[in-house]
Formats: structure tokens, C-alpha cells, sequence
């Protein structure tokens, strides 16, 4: 039933990205793993770890895409979300340094000892296990998004306004986080990673096996944001995106549906932040930077608002761009052409590069299209 | 005893200040030679008091060089060297003709330097000029050199100005408070002295109280020190009421552009913080090239800047609005982050252009230093600021209120359909109001570069807090905007001292979201069906 759930609705587009996606995270591996260094079939670990991080971002992209293309939720503090699961990841990280620290204490990390210590804030009990650590990786983001939702969604913050406000927030999570005293290790923030449940974090195959582990959670969250999308709770979603008020007054209770799958994302994107934070190695406060979160949005605009594999390809796409062009001579360019990225897919590029594509596609195939209705602008 | 020498040493003193020329005096100053000769620290300190009290006419001389390690001694002969190289015989005053031999600077340790400083307030103390005096006095009550105390009370005696009368009173006391064996009333009316002096130096006297005082003397100091903390307290909070009106007035001017443009045309320009950048460097600009051509015209910079900065930021701001914000009417999520990438394209071409360093801005005359208000340090770039936000906010308030365009404005902001039906040019009100806010953006870059690094991220830094203040005070009233901007500020500033400056800010922006939620649409919330599109 939950296979039907899943698979239910699902499109040609859908079957191949999870093909696609499942066929990267098993061959990278297995490239990374069994081809010898010089052959023309090897993966370096290096490689694979930038694309672990690219499909982290995509993971990103699809829930801010489950809220900003289907419910018209223009969150400008997703990355708050995904720094928050980073940071759940790196204190489980932190713990299992043990001694090995530089200061060598059993219990406390680095940063901690270098501040005068003397104990464990509460915060970090618990965060040795792994388990305890995941379920916060989840639960962090998850109650930080509900409880703002819940404030948001009942008193109707919408448009520019909840906009504004999620970007007050993730700005005071980067000012907090900034703070020593919080005790998440301030401007440094939290590095020099050693184990995850007993693997060495900088071994080959720890680094394969997290990069397996980012391509099931992209499928998973895929399939979950999928599954919400196609299902009746969806077709809600969807209405309250094109036409709230419509919406409210044929009785549905907006709030709550807003507040489900703002949730959700947010669940999605601490996940993510979690598989990141290993495989880049560091978690700091300036990945609640509000420039971040609104770079996550034009990865979303520019492989397609309303699609998730769009999303997850803008991600991809625009992360790659951008290690290309500042690895090259052209990385004082940078800025300038993510800037007229932006304006470019907002002005000629509504529906991002997927959108664009299938429209081409279908007015080759009927030359004479009848042009749908434009459904009417979110708020 | 001590009293008896006390009254000798002032006898001494009164005798030495009416110039009678005794020769005990003449005896002490030999003496005083005798000992510097001598070499150790506790004999120079000795020697020091002794050359003020006796009046030495080269008592200056001899101790100006002595605290620049110029005075030399041995052998009995004590000589000075003078600052062009030559040499002086310390007792009689007259050149030397060659360097004398055999003789090697005095030294000197911290406790000597303090008797300098103190003997050096002491002859200051008899200065003919009032101002000269009035610093010399503030040198002995920082020094609280005791043997400087005749020497005190006797210009205190012949002191007719009022101001210089005062501080020397307050000098008096503060080396009353530390003398132990003074009379205990003495002491308690130093107490009342520095209690009205009130400043924290007037604290650290009065904390310095040492241990063996009378339980009267205590209780007057407690006292003294409740009232002075008190006031001081009072100072402080009026001093951060008045940072928190000076940051007010920069957020004002950072958002009242914002505030133009998000309440006509619903809009958040994510570029504005850019268009305060701009405006920052038009200044800079202007500066550069008033110091290549026109060095003369330097004060008036900032005044040629403010059309400068307007034209130029007003300018690019109509062209983003002719060039891409049109395209995207109805659609604000979308222009929001069409100006945020011209946000970034604006700060990459700058950053290119100028480069990623800061730029200096000068400030010119009327704009540097401070001055003080009661206890209040008040500096002239912030009030002049200040002054400036209200010029700005009085001519916005005017366009809007006074001029057919403001009209127009007005109207479109409350019914754009209905304005236009009415024969509005909605398109032409909304690059001219574009422009408008723009300019302003540009207008506070002006202010801003006198107060900040001028950088690329100048606007960077401005633009949330901006955002905060247009939300928070409503949108589509000026007032509002001028409402926010300065309780935010205010309320930052007196924050700070008990929170910290970061977590008063977290305090404030979980406070303005908290705020949105129960009125979303901020303060000064717009009434009419406009709004509920």
C-alpha cells in the first residue's frame, strides 16, 4: 500500500530520475571502489564527495520545492533547516572524537576545553548515540519549522511578508550561532570529524558508502515529496498555492495544510544538511547565511518551480556551474553570472530549464497549442 | 608634629609664592640638588617635592628635564640637558660651555613619574592662564600627590576664577581623601566635593577611600557613591538613548526608500541595500576628485555628494525598474529575487571597479569631533546624521503630501486599478517612485560613508535591518517607517548593555516575528480593499 502510495501517479519524468539517481549512487561507488586509480572508469574520492554534496543540495532543492512550487510558500530560511540537521550530525560527530581530540578530554569537545568548560551543556546529552542523534536530525527542524509555522500560518503571514520573516530567522540562528557562549562552537563551528559509527569519516569507503546512503535519501525524500504532491492532500496543497482565500472559504483549514508540508520539508532538509555535514568535513554558522537560503531558491527557479526532479537537476546544475567557474580564471566572474542567472530565469525562464523543455516539447508535438490558462500568480 | 611641619612646609609655600627669597629656601633647594645627585629613587622623589615647595626659578626646567631623562647628576654637579643638546647648570640656570663629565642621567621608576606628574600640576597651578590652571588641577587630582597639597590650598587661597577655583577644590579633595592623617572634617566636606564633581573619576576617588576611615567619613562615601553611580546611570541611559536615536536615524534613512517602493508598488527591492552602496561611493567619488582639483572646496563635499548620490542611485534605480521590475508585475516573490541578483551583479561590478577593499571617505571640518552635553559625549558626524534623516524624512513627507506626483503616488498605492481607470500612468509613477526610493537609498549611502567602511558589502549589511523596519512599521506610511526605525534603534541600544550587542539583536528580530504574527501587516497597517489583494 505505501508502494502504491509512493509510485501512484508517477510519470515517465519521475521513473527516470529515480533510475537515474539509483544507477549513480550504486556505479560511483563501486567506480570509486573497485576501478584502479588509473583507469578511465575510476571515480576519484574527491569527485565523489563533490557530488555528494551536489545531491545533498538536491535533496535541499526538492523540499524547498515542496513548499515554494506546491504550496506558494516563498521560504527565504530553508538553509537554517539544513544547517540545523548539519549541526544535529556534527555534535553526534563531535562525540565520537572521544580523546582524540587535540586537548585529548573524554568527554568534552576541542572548542569546549579551549573555553574553560568544565562540563557538558545539557544540549549534548544524548548525542553520542547515533540513533538519538538521527531522530534530532529530524526532530530539530522539524519542531523549529512547526512552531513557526504554527505561529505563521494561523495568523495568515503570507506573500513577501513570511518571506521577510524566515529570513529574520535564519539571520538570528547565524548571529546566535556566532555567539561562543551558545556552545556549538562559534565562528569555527564544529570540524575535525573522525568517526561515524566506527568508520574513519576520511576512509574511501566510508566516503562511498555516504554517497550510496545521499542517493537513497534522495530517492526517499523524492518519493515522499512525490507522494505527497499526487495525493489528494496534495491537490489542497496545490489549490492553496494558486488561489488561498478560494481555498479557505470552500473549507478547507489552510493553516494546517501549510503547516504539514512545511514541516515535512523541513524534516527533508535537516536530512540533508545531515549527509552533508560528512562528507564536506565542517559545519559553521555561516551556513545560515541568508544569501544561502536565497541561493537555494534560484536552484529551485531554475531547474523548475513545481518539479521536483527540476529541482533537483537546477541544484546540480547551478552547483556545478559554480565549482567550474570558480576553479577557473573566470572565478572573479562568479557573482555576475549567478546574478544574471537569477534576473535571466525570472524573467525569461518562469517554469526553470525542465519546464521550458517539456513546453518546447509539447508545441512540436501539437503545432497548434491551444495556451492553457496561466494559473493565477502566488501571493 | 606632622602638623607642625605641615604648617611650616605651607609657610614655606606662601612665602616662596609671595617670591621672598629666604635662605632656608635657598638651604632646602641645595639640599634638593644633594639628593638628586644622590641617585635613588626615594631621594629624587624627595627632591621633587622639595624644589616646588622652595621655588626654585629653575624648578621647571630642572623637573621637565628630569621626566624626560634629560637631567644628569654626579659628583655633587647637577646639570641639565637642553633639548637642542646643550647643557645647563641646574642650580644657577647659566650654559654650560662643554659637556660636563662624569655624569649620568638620573633615573627614574613609576612612583618618581607620578611625583613628576605631580609636581608638574603643581607649578601649573600657579600658571597665569585660567585654562592652564584648570588642567594643571585635573593633573594633581589624577596624581593625588600629597606633597603637592600646599601648593594647592595657598592658589586656592588666590584664586578668583570660578572654573579654575573649582577644579582646584576638587583636586584638594581628592588629595584629601587619600591623606590619612588629614582632619576627619576635611575629609568628609572632600567627600561632599567630589560628590559634586559626579564623574567616574569622582568615583575612583572616592573608591580609593583607603581602609582606616572613620565609620562618618565611610557612610559620607557610601553615600557620595550610591548618589554618583546613581547619576552616572542616569547619564549612561540618556548616552544610549541618544546612540539609540542616532541608529534610529540610519536605519530610517537606509529603509524610507524601501518603505517608498514596497508600499507603492509591493515590492521588496532586494538591491536597495545596493543602492545605499552606490550612493556611499558617488560620495567617494566626489571626494576624489574634489581632492585632485579643487582641494579647497573639501567641506563642502558631502553637500555636492547629496544631489550626486541621488542622481546616480535614482538613476540606476529607474533603469532596473524600466529594465526588468516591469516585466514582473504581480508576480513579488519573483521580483524579489530578480533584485537580489542585481543585488549581486551591483556588488560584483563594484567590487571589480573599486576593489574589494575599503575606501576612505573623509570627513570634513564641521563633521569631525565631539563635543558634551552634561554627561552626554555627543559626536558631530551623529547629530549631523541626525539632523540629516530629518531633512530627508520632512522633504519625502512633503513630495508625497504637497505634489501632484505624491498624489499620484498615493492614489496608486491605495488602487492601482482604480488609479489607472482614474487616468493615472501607473507604469510612469512606478519608475518615477522607484526612482524616488532609489535616490533616497543613495542619500543615506551619503550619511552612511561618513559612519561605516564604504565596501561592496556596505549595503549587505543594512538591508535586513531594513527590511525589519519597513515590516515592522507597515507599509505605504512614512510615519510608520520613522516610528519603527527609531524604536528599533532605541530599544537596540538599550539592549545592548544587558543583553550584548548580538543577543540584543536576536531578541529584537524573534521580537519582530513574533510581532508580524499578531499584526501581519505591521504597524501602521494601510485600511481598504487594496490591501487584502
Amino acid at each position: 500500500m505505501i508502494t502504491r502510495f509512493l509510485l501512484s501517479n508517477m510519470d515517465k519524468r519521475g521513473y527516470a530520475f529515480l533510475a537515474i539517481v539509483a544507477a549513480i549512487g550504486l556505479l560511483v561507488p563501486l567506480a570509486n571502489l573497485l576501478m584502479p586509480a588509473g583507469s578511465p572508469l575510476h571515480v576519484s574520492t574527491a569527485t565523489m564527495s563533490l557530488w555528494g554534496k551536489y545531491l545533498c543540495y538536491a535533496l535541499l532543492a526538492i523540499s524547498l520545492d515542496l513548499v515554494w512550487g506546491y504550496c506558494g510558500i516563498l521560504s527565504l530560511g530553508h538553509g537554517a533547516f539544513f544547517a540545523l540537521g548539519g549541526y544535529a550530525m556534527g555534535m553526534y560527530l563531535m562525540r565520537q572524537i572521544g580523546s582524540r581530540g587535540v586537548y585529548g578530554n573524554p568527554v568534552l569537545p576541542d572548542f569546549m576545553v579551549f573555553l574553560n568548560w568544565q562540563e557538558l551543556p545539557w544540549y549534548w546529552y544524548g548525542f553520542s548515540s547515533f540513533p538519538f542523534a538521527m531522530l534530532m536530525v529530524l526532530a530539530v527542524p522539524g519542531l523549529l519549522a512547526f512552531v513557526f509555522g504554527w505561529f505563521a500560518f494561523r495568523s495568515r503571514v503570507t506573500g513577501v511578508y513570511l518571506s521577510i520573516i524566515t529570513q529574520a530567522l535564519t539571520y538570528a540562528l547565524l548571529l546566535a550561532f556566532f555567539r561562543n557562549d551558545m556552545g556549538f562552537g562559534g565562528n569555527n563551528g564544529l570540524t575535525d570529524f573522525k568517526d561515524i559509527l566506527g568508520f574513519n569519516v576520511q576512509a574511501q569507503g566510508t566516503r562511498a558508502a555516504l554517497f550510496a546512503m545521499t542517493c537513497v535519501m534522495l530517492i526517499s525524500g523524492f518519493l515522499i515529496a512525490r507522494g505527497i504532491v499526487t495525493s489528494k492532500l496534495g491537490k489542497v496543497v496545490i489549490a492553496i498555492r494558486d488561489a488561498e482565500s478560494r481555498t479557505r472559504f470552500l473549507g478547507y483549514r489552510v493553516d494546517r495544510f501549510k503547516l504539514f508540508v512545511f514541516t515535512v520539508s523541513a524534516c527533508m532538509a535537516g536530512v540533508a544538511g545531515a549527509l552533508y555535514v560528512p562528507q564536506v568535513g565542517i559545519i559553521n554558522p555561516s551556513e545560515f547565511a541568508p544569501a544561502n537560503s536565497i541561493e537555494t531558491v534560484i536552484w529551485v527557479a531554475v531547474g523548475g518551480r513545481g518539479s521536483l526532479v527540476g529541482a533537483a537537476l537546477g541544484a546540480v546544475v547551478v552547483n556545478w556551474a559554480k565549482t567550474v567557474f570558480t576553479s577557473g580564471f573566470m572565478a572573479p566572474y562568479w557573482l555576475f553570472a549567478l546574478g544574471a542567472l537569477f534576473v535571466f530565469v525570472t524573467l525569461f525562464m518562469p517554469k526553470g530549464i525542465l519546464g521550458t523543455a517539456q513546453g518546447w516539447w509539447e508545441s512540436r508535438k501539437r503545432p497548434a497549442p491551444v495556451p492553457a490558462p496561466e494559473p493565477a500568480p502566488a501571493e | 608634629m606632622p602638623f607642625l611641619f605641615s604648617f611650616l612646609r605651607l609657610l614655606a609655600v606662601v612665602m616662596a609664592l609671595l617670591a621672598v627669597p629666604t635662605i632656608a629656601l635657598a638651604q632646602a633647594a641645595e639640599d634638593a640638588f644633594t639628593r638628586l645627585g644622590a641617585d635613588s629613587f626615594s631621594d629624587t622623589a624627595r627632591a621633587i617635592d622639595i624644589l616646588v615647595q622652595s621655588a626654585h626659578p629653575n624648578a621647571a626646567v630642572v623637573i621637565e628635564a628630569l621626566a624626560d631623562g634629560r637631567l644628569l647628576a654626579g659628583g655633587g654637579a647637577v646639570a641639565v640637558k637642553t633639548k637642542e643638546g646643550g647643557f645647563l647648570d641646574a642650580r644657577t640656570g647659566q650654559a654650560l660651555t662643554a659637556a660636563p663629565a662624569g655624569l649620568n642621567a638620573v633615573r627614574l621608576n613609576n612612583n618618581v613619574r607620578r611625583v613628576i606628574q605631580g609636581a608638574l600640576g603643581g607649578l601649573g597651578l600657579i600658571n597665569p592662564d585660567p585654562g592652564k590652571r584648570v588642567a594643571a588641577a585635573e593633573a594633581v587630582f589624577r596624581a593625588r600627590d600629597v606633597s603637592v597639597l600646599p601648593v594647592l590650598e595657598a592658589a586656592i587661597a588666590k584664586e578668583t576664577d570660578n572654573r579654575a577655583r573649582r577644579a582646584l577644590r576638587e583636586a584638594q579633595a581628592a588629595i584629601l581623601i587619600a591623606k590619612t592623617d588629614a582632619p576627619p572634617f576635611d575629609r568628609i566636606a572632600a567627600v561632599d566635593v567630589l560628590r559634586e564633581r559626579g564623574d567616574q573619576d569622582a568615583l575612583a576617588t572616592l573608591r580609593a577611600l583607603p581602609g582606616d576611615a572613620s565609620p562618618g567619613l565611610k557612610e559620607a562615601q557610601a553615600r557620595a557613591i550610591a548618589e554618583i553611580e546613581g547619576k552616572l546611570a542616569l547619564w549612561r541611559a540618556g548616552q544610549n538613548l541618544w546612540y539609540g536615536l542616532s541608529l534610529g536615524s540610519v536605519l530610517l534613512l537606509a529603509a524610507i526608500g524601501l518603505a517608498i517602493t514596497f508600499g507603492v508598488m509591493g515590492v521588496i527591492n532586494m538591491a536597495h541595500g545596493e543602492m545605499v552602496m552606490l550612493g556611499a561611493y558617488t560620495t567617494f567619488i566626489v571626494q576624489e576628485v574634489i581632492r585632485a582639483r579643487f582641494p579647497g572646496l573639501f567641506d563642502w563635499s558631502l553637500a555636492i555628494a547629496i544631489p550626486a548620490a541621488f542622481i546616480v542611485a535614482g538613476a540606476v534605480g529607474v533603469a532596473i525598474e524600466r529594465g526588468v521590475i516591469r516585466f514582473l508585475y504581480g508576480r513579488p516573490l519573483e521580483t524579489l529575487l530578480a533584485t537580489w541578483g542585481i543585488s549581486l551583479i551591483l556588488q560584483q561590478a563594484v567590487r571589480t571597479a573599486f576593489g574589494p577593499t575599503n575606501r576612505e571617505v573623509g570627513a570634513p571640518a564641521f563633521m569631525s569631533g565631539a563635543f558634551e552635553l552634561g554627561g552626554l559625549a555627543i559626536t558631530w558626524n551623529r547629530l549631523w546624521i541626525i539632523v540629516f534623516a530629518a531633512l530627508v524624512f520632512a522633504a519625502l513627507l512633503a513630495i508625497l503630501k504637497l505634489t501632484p506626483m505624491g498624489l499620484q503616488m498615493r492614489a496608486v498605492t491605495q488602487n492601482r486599478r482604480m488609479a489607472s481607470a482614474m487616468g493615472i500612468r501607473t507604469g510612469r509613477i512606478d519608475a518615477l517612485t522607484f526612482g524616488l526610493g532609489s535616490g533616497v537609498a543613495g542619500l543615506a549611502g551619503v550619511a552612511l560613508s561618513q559612519i561605516d567602511n564604504v565596501s561592496p558589502n556596505l549595503g549587505q549589511s543594512y538591508i535586513i535591518d531594513s527590511f525589519m523596519v519597513v515590516v515592522f512599521g507597515g507599509v505605504g506610511n512614512l510615519w510608520g517607517t520613522l516610528i519603527s526605525a527609531m524604536s528599533l534603534g532605541v530599544a537596540n541600544k538599550l539592549l545592548e548593555p544587558y543583553a550584548g550587542a548580538v543577543l540584543g539583536k536576536i531578541a529584537l528580530l524573534v521580537f519582530i516575528i513574533l510581532f508580524i504574527q499578531k499584526r501581519p501587516r505591521g504597524l501602521f497597517a494601510l485600511k481598504g480593499r487594496a490591501v487584502e489583494a
